[in-house]
């Protein structure tokens, strides 16, 4: 098990002619278009799962530009107006001596969308040549990937929550800005780029060496 | 489980079988491999030889479980909505904010469709994810039939996962309890209470869950 990727006499659904479900596990004669299960679409490969990878991931990137560009929150304190972008947000909360909120929103904004946008262009490209890393690593790679991207929405919800709450006419007032939906678009795109990934794709390059 | 499929089967055999010899076998859903589809006991796992991804870990009782659970989380929502969520004091002034008034916050101009994503991501998304389930699990917990379109009600249930959000949106409102602190006194409402115990129960509710359980189930109470 410590390699599995090469592990000695696995046998995959495609190599035996077979199509599998990816839903819920049932087999099926290769060309059955639907589960007789679940009533999922069938496909042994996705062959257009690399070009709908890209797609999302290439707009979450176009999108990911503006929301750092623009204002995410227009605060106004007793007349003054002040605009703040995602790292300039980070910046005040550091200020602030609020070190585990900053840490929370630069996570999520900053280190959360740029990894991503890396590793998922890892993934999309190591499919091509193998032996890049092994199955295990990518794999686990893939499964951060799938289960943080949702993660990286807590700044829209707080500029929701902070527009919402503080309206205290003079005192203060919070507005959304602009980056705030260009922001949720880019986290969404990428969400939709990683979902496009067929995981099978990274085990299929071992498959030649096993048979 | 059993053994994944060793390579040198005859593959001639596996791929005249009919679809009903074809339901003694699994693959994994990541990876492809095929497995001997064995019974598996209550409390244990079974996973993919290859990936070592979890292929079963049926529970005892799990359905009836995630039913209650589920069920829970639900009527914790409809409340979280319509009571208020924080209540903020500032120089006299004193304001409530409820979760509705979150989602209404980007309402005017053309922030508009943010406010509709924000209300799916948070509200409408994780409800309806929470009803598909109780829908397709009550008749199972029962021991009934499936409910009609219960296989579809399941794959929209699976397929909203990632999308229903509302613990994203709890850690959201921890964040902005920080950042306001220093300008207002806040204090969470009930509602705040209800979302944080409705975002705990979904959690433990999806541990419960076993996808490839939940559909073989499905299948075998479907039979006739």
């Amino acid at each position: 098990m410590e390699d599995a990727g090469t592990a000695p006499g696995a046998l995959t659904a495609r190599a035996a002619g077979l199509v599998a479900c990816t839903q819920c596990g049932r087999v099926h004669p290769l060309g059955t278009p639907q589960c007789r299960r679940c009533g999922s679409d069938l496909a042994s490969r996705d062959d257009t799962s690399l070009q709908r990878v890209w797609a999302w991931l290439f707009a979450g990137m176009i999108a990911y530009v503006p929301a750092n560009l623009s204002p995410m929150l227009l605060t106004s304190t007793f007349g003054r107006t002040r605009e703040n972008t995602i790292i300039g947000g980070v910046f005040e909360l550091f200020d602030h001596g609020s070190y585990g909120v900053a840490l929370v929103i630069f996570l999520a904004s900053v280190v959360v969308p740029i990894g991503k946008f890396i590793a998922i262009a890892y993934l999309a490209l190591s499919v091509r040549s193998r032996g890049l890393a092994r199955g295990h690593a990518r794999q686990r790679l893939y499964e951060v990937v799938e289960f943080i991207g949702r993660w990286s929405m807590i700044d829209v919800f707080v500029v929701a929550i902070l527009s919402a709450l503080v309206q205290l006419d003079f005192i203060a007032t919070v507005k959304p800005g602009v980056a705030a939906a260009s922001f949720a678009l880019s986290v969404a795109f990428t969400m939709l780029s990683a979902q496009a990934f067929d995981p099978r794709l990274i085990w299929d390059s071992y498959e030649v060496e096993e048979t | 489980m059993g053994d994944s499929v060793p390579s040198g089967s005859d593959r001639n055999d596996l791929q005249d079988s009919t679809g009903d010899a074809l339901a003694s076998l699994i693959a994994c859903p990541v990876c492809d491999t095929l497995h001997r589809d064995s019974e598996v006991p209550d409390g244990a796992q079974a996973r993919c030889h290859r990936c070592g991804t979890v292929l079963l870990a049926p529970r005892a009782g799990a359905m009836t479980q995630i039913v209650l659970l589920a069920l829970t989380a639900a009527i914790l929502m409809v409340a979280a909505i319509f009571f208020p969520f924080l209540d903020l004091q500032a120089g006299g002034q004193h304001r409530e904010g409820s979760v509705i008034g979150a989602i209404l916050a980007f309402s005017d101009g053309w922030m508009m469709p943010l406010s509709l994503a924000v209300g799916a991501l948070v509200v409408l998304l994780p409800l309806t994810r929470l009803l598909a389930i109780v829908y397709t699990l009550a008749p199972m917990a029962f021991g009934w039939r499936p409910a009609p379109h219960a296989e579809r009600a399941f794959r929209l249930a699976e397929g909203l996962r990632p999308w229903a959000m509302a613990e994203v949106f709890i850690v959201g409102v921890a964040v902005a309890l920080v950042k306001i602190a220093g300008l207002a006194t806040v204090t969470p409402g009930f509602a705040f209470w209800a979302f944080a115990l409705l975002v705990l129960i979904t959690a433990l509710k999806d541990t419960f869950m076993c996808r490839l359980s939940v559909w073989k189930t499905l299948e075998r109470r479907r039979a006739p």
